[in-house]
């Protein structure tokens, strides 16, 4: 069906990339992927109805989604001012921040969990400065948007990076021979420019955020109702020889998730339109 | 495209085939605090096995949380012999997979334990908190740290031994029993999904201000991690914690490893085993094959049993554990 | 060229207070969010000197978790290699209905918790899954053997390299192709001279990328792996069970070796991108 698509194709090799393309896809992801609802609609409707509206199943997903909501927000401010760094200034040791930003992707989630834990915990390096405030981090939900800041920091940074790096310096000189002050340009000029990138990131983060487990459970506490996140409920329920339970909160976790991303995809179409109009 | 990927996983199960060169492999799926246990146990088992039928076996190890471990063997983790932290996760084995009859629990002496444990307080150093017996446990600004019986064995026994001093210091009035563990979970700032987690967390974390523990755990943690920081409080009276072993009888007839497993575990009977048992801090049920000095390690307590306070394990998971359980209402009105 | 100077000429540019206060901060934000956790994994791998930390390396067990994520990452990479570039051929060379579907559904792996990433192999492999069972009467082991551990290790990782490529060939367009068509190129000529010379560097960074995933992955390779030790032990579940069994040092000594791994990583992109004028 999709090799009668409307336009002529003058490049070759749309059969045969499609191709790998749908047969990996479905093999590797969809077909397994498919397993969550086959198992989630093999229970009763109201027994899935009460899994899901279980106050202690709400917490978990209320907690995920916010806290990488959070620190999704979190890393959209701080990914675009670490860019703006990176770019526009030069400083030594410059290079080597650059490098050190993609860390979080090469650091193992469970090691994160452990070091984040140490450095957190009353008795830790930050915590013992902290602890004197009366802030707790570790163990409360304040350390699971640490947990998820550290991990989704690279991918603001990454996103709005080359945007502003292509930045035309023109635009820039135009807004300031208008008289435009910094922060006027910034917010009137540059902003607009980079900000399908700074969405673009916000939402890698936050999908990575959402699922995010091992760096998580070193640091979250794990008390139901207070800090236990969803895919920590969700291993709690396999453990318990609930299949069932454990598919539907999967599910619902999917499914909150997927909404949230064609809603980004969307926007950012919708915001490719805008600026070609 | 598929077949490639086929004749890489026939690759890959070739490989991880060829690792295991002994004549027998056994894997024993266990649970947190016994990897040091098993480790001297399996050499030396090792060593009688060779000198009995001249055949070398090497044993394999898995740990991890009780009920998580239990789940795997139910997915087909392939053991041969399970030796977990109590009997409703082999109970599962038998209930769900089929993987062994339901009733294992006769096959062996003891209730296939050949080994007991019992719940103890470990508190850090001079006891600050003063916490002597379990009703400290639920005085405001005591903080407890225990792991999510939901998950963990060892939680498991923790609540029930907590709830059997309740049941005598109330005169098993059940409303008092509730609003005393309501108290004591109020205390809890961290629930680990395993003994070793917990333990972690409040030794190198210092997080609260008694861990209730496996006895051969917090022995453990004192001799690793700093028998100047903390020490062991012995309540008035605990529970007896059997975990027990068994033989997966699906498992070992595919293997063929049937005779060496069953030796495997009738080895934790014997003199010996029973001696390795009590230098890890379990208690050995037959303690005149163990060092004097270690059982002198063991103080004398008041130890309620499972099965005269509680009944069997099936009973005591519906009713405790499982979802909407007392444990749910509990930490519910929290 | 003094300190703090902008890089090129902006003709918007902020006072020297203002660049003070964010570098100041972005520094800051790197100490504290990269380089102290970082700091800690060394700090407490050689917490007993270099005796326990080449101690804690050279173990047998530790060593068969380094081989085993070493294949594991080899196969995942070269695997979503190959998949990232067909996907992003397709993607952005020709229009067809539903493509904004596809491309949500292959970023679908990001967003799917690891936890779940292992929970569907199970669901699906399992000794009570869909084809489990036939495939243990047939004596193919794929939940708690290496296969299974892959295939989770290649989901998790599957959307980096096609991430990475699908924006850049966007931006170029197709117009260097349809012109290499024209004059009479062939598909993979078109692909090895003209497609892959503009976009090598994205596909080696979302190479880097998938690696360096693949090597770390927890969650999803816990839920698949059994844990036997010297087997099915990846490197960052043999960190969890040293950690379990209180041998610190030596769970952040492997730890170590992961981070400087990932060190290495980093520093060989950068001096890729150097080479290659970014």
């Amino acid at each position: 069906m999709f090799a009668r698509s409307p336009s002529p194709k003058v490049i070759p090799g749309f059969g045969l990339a499609l191709g790998i393309t749908l047969a990996y896809l479905s093999l590797v992801v969809l077909l397994p992927l498919a397993m969550i609802p086959l198992a989630a609609f093999r229970l009763a409707p109201e027994r899935a109805w009460a899994v899901v509206s279980d106050p202690r199943t709400v917490h978990a997903l209320a907690l995920s989604f916010g806290t990488a909501l959070l620190a999704a927000a979190v890393n959209a401010v701080l990914g675009t001012l670490l860019a703006w760094v990176l770019v526009r200034y030069d400083f030594p040791g410059r290079r080597l921040v650059d490098a050190l930003i993609d860390l979080p992707f090469a650091l193992p989630t469970a090691v994160a969990g452990i070091s984040l834990a140490a450095l957190y915990a009353p008795n830790g390096w930050l915590g013992r400065l902290l602890a004197p405030l009366g802030v707790t981090v570790a163990y409360t939900p304040l350390g699971i948007v640490v947990a998820l800041v550290f991990v989704g920091l690279p991918f603001v940074v990454r996103t709005v990076e080359p945007v502003l790096e292509a930045l035309d310096a023109e635009v820039e000189e135009a807004a300031a021979t208008l008289g435009a002050s910094w922060s006027r340009a910034f917010r009137r000029v540059v902003l607009p420019l980079i900000a399908p990138a700074v969405l673009a990131g916000f939402a890698m983060a936050l999908a990575r955020g959402v699922g995010e487990y091992g760096s998580v459970i070193f640091i979250a506490g794990n008390l139901p109702m207070v800090s236990e996140i969803a895919p920590l409920l969700i291993a709690i329920r396999l453990e318990e020889y609930n299949n069932g339970a454990a598919a539907v909160i999967a599910l619902a976790m999917l499914a909150i998730a997927f909404a949230l991303l064609l809603a980004i995809n969307l926007l950012q179409a919708w915001n490719r339109r805008r600026i070609e109009a | 495209m598929k077949l490639a990927r086929l004749g890489l996983a026939a690759v890959l199960v070739a490989l991880s085939c060829a690792v295991a060169r002994a004549d027998t492999a056994l894997l024993n799926v266990s649970y947190d605090p016994t990897r040091e246990f098993y480790r001297d146990f399996n050499a030396a088992f090792a060593q009688a096995w060779k000198a009995e039928s001249g055949e070398t076996v090497q044993v394999r190890m898995s740990h991890g949380g009780s009920g998580r471990q239990s789940r795997s063997v139910i997915d087909g983790l392939e053991a041969d012999v399970v030796t977990l932290a109590l009997g409703y996760d082999i109970d599962a084995i038998a209930d769900i997979r089929g993987a062994l009859p339901a009733d294992w629990q006769t096959r062996l002496p003891n209730e296939s334990s050949p080994y007991t444990s019992t719940i103890v307080f470990l508190v850090r150093k001079g006891n600050p908190k003063a916490i002597r017996d379990w009703g400290d446990l639920a005085k405001p600004g005591i903080g407890v740290v225990t792991p999510n019986p939901k998950t963990s064995g060892g939680a498991r026994w923790n609540f029930l031994a907590a709830w059997a001093w309740a049941e005598d210091a109330f005169g098993r009035d059940e409303a008092k029993v509730r609003a005393y563990m309501t108290a004591l979970f109020k205390n809890v700032p961290v629930l680990d999904t395993g003994a070793r987690g917990s333990t972690t967390t409040f030794v190198k974390r210092g997080i609260g201000d008694v861990l209730l523990a496996w006895e051969n755990e917090a022995h453990l943690a004192l001799r690793e991690l700093g028998p100047d920081a903390f020490e062991i409080v012995a309540p008035s009276m605990s529970i007896l914690a059997q975990p027990p072993v068994a033989v997966v009888d699906a498992n070992v007839d595919k293997h063929g490893t049937r005779k060496a497993a069953q030796a495997y575990l009738d080895f934790l009977y014997a003199p010996e085993g029973q001696r390795l048992a009590a230098r890890h801090y379990y208690r050995p049920i037959h303690p005149e094959h163990a060092a004097k000095d270690d059982v002198a390690r063991f103080p004398e307590l008041r130890l309620v049993t499972l099965k005269d306070r509680f009944g069997d394990w099936r009973a005591t998971q519906k009713r405790f554990f499982d979802d909407g359980g007392i444990f749910d209402q509990i930490f519910a009105t929290r | 060229m003094s300190l703090l100077s902008p890089r090129r000429a902006h003709a918007v540019a902020e006072a020297p207070a203002v660049r003070f206060l964010l570098l100041g901060l972005a520094l800051a934000a790197v100490a504290l969010f990269l380089l102290l956790p970082l700091g800690v994994v060394f700090a407490e791998a050689f917490a007993r000197g270099w005796a326990a930390f080449a101690e804690g390396v050279a173990d047998p067990d530790a060593r068969a978790a380094i081989r085993l994520t070493l294949l594991v990452a080899a196969i995942s990479v070269s695997v979503n290699l190959v998949f990232g570039v067909a996907a992003a051929w397709a993607v952005t060379k020709f229009d067809f209905p539903g493509k904004s579907v596809l491309v949500t559904l292959i970023d679908l792996p990001f967003s799917v918790s690891p936890v779940i990433a292992g929970l569907i192999y199970v669901l699906l492999f399992g000794a009570h899954g869909l084809i489990g069972p036939w495939l243990i009467a047939h004596g193919v082991e794929v939940i708690f053997a290496v296969p299974g551990i892959v295939l989770a290790t290649m989901f998790v990782t599957l959307p980096f390299v096609a991430r990475e490529l699908i924006p850049t060939m966007e931006m170029l367009g197709r117009g260097d192709e349809e012109a290499a068509r024209t004059l009479g190129a062939s598909g993979w000529q078109i692909f090895f001279r003209v497609t892959l010379p503009n976009v090598k560097w994205a596909a080696l960074y979302g190479v880097l990328l998938c690696n360096a995933r693949a090597m770390g992955e927890f969650g999803a390779v816990s839920v698949v792996s059994g844990h036997l030790r010297g087997l099915t032990n990846t490197m960052p579940l043999h960190i969890e069970i040293l950690y379990n069994e209180y041998n610190f040092v030596a769970a952040f000594a492997v730890a170590s070796l992961l981070a400087l791994m990932a060190l290495v990583t980093l520093a060989l992109k950068s001096g890729l991108e150097a080479l290659g004028g970014k």
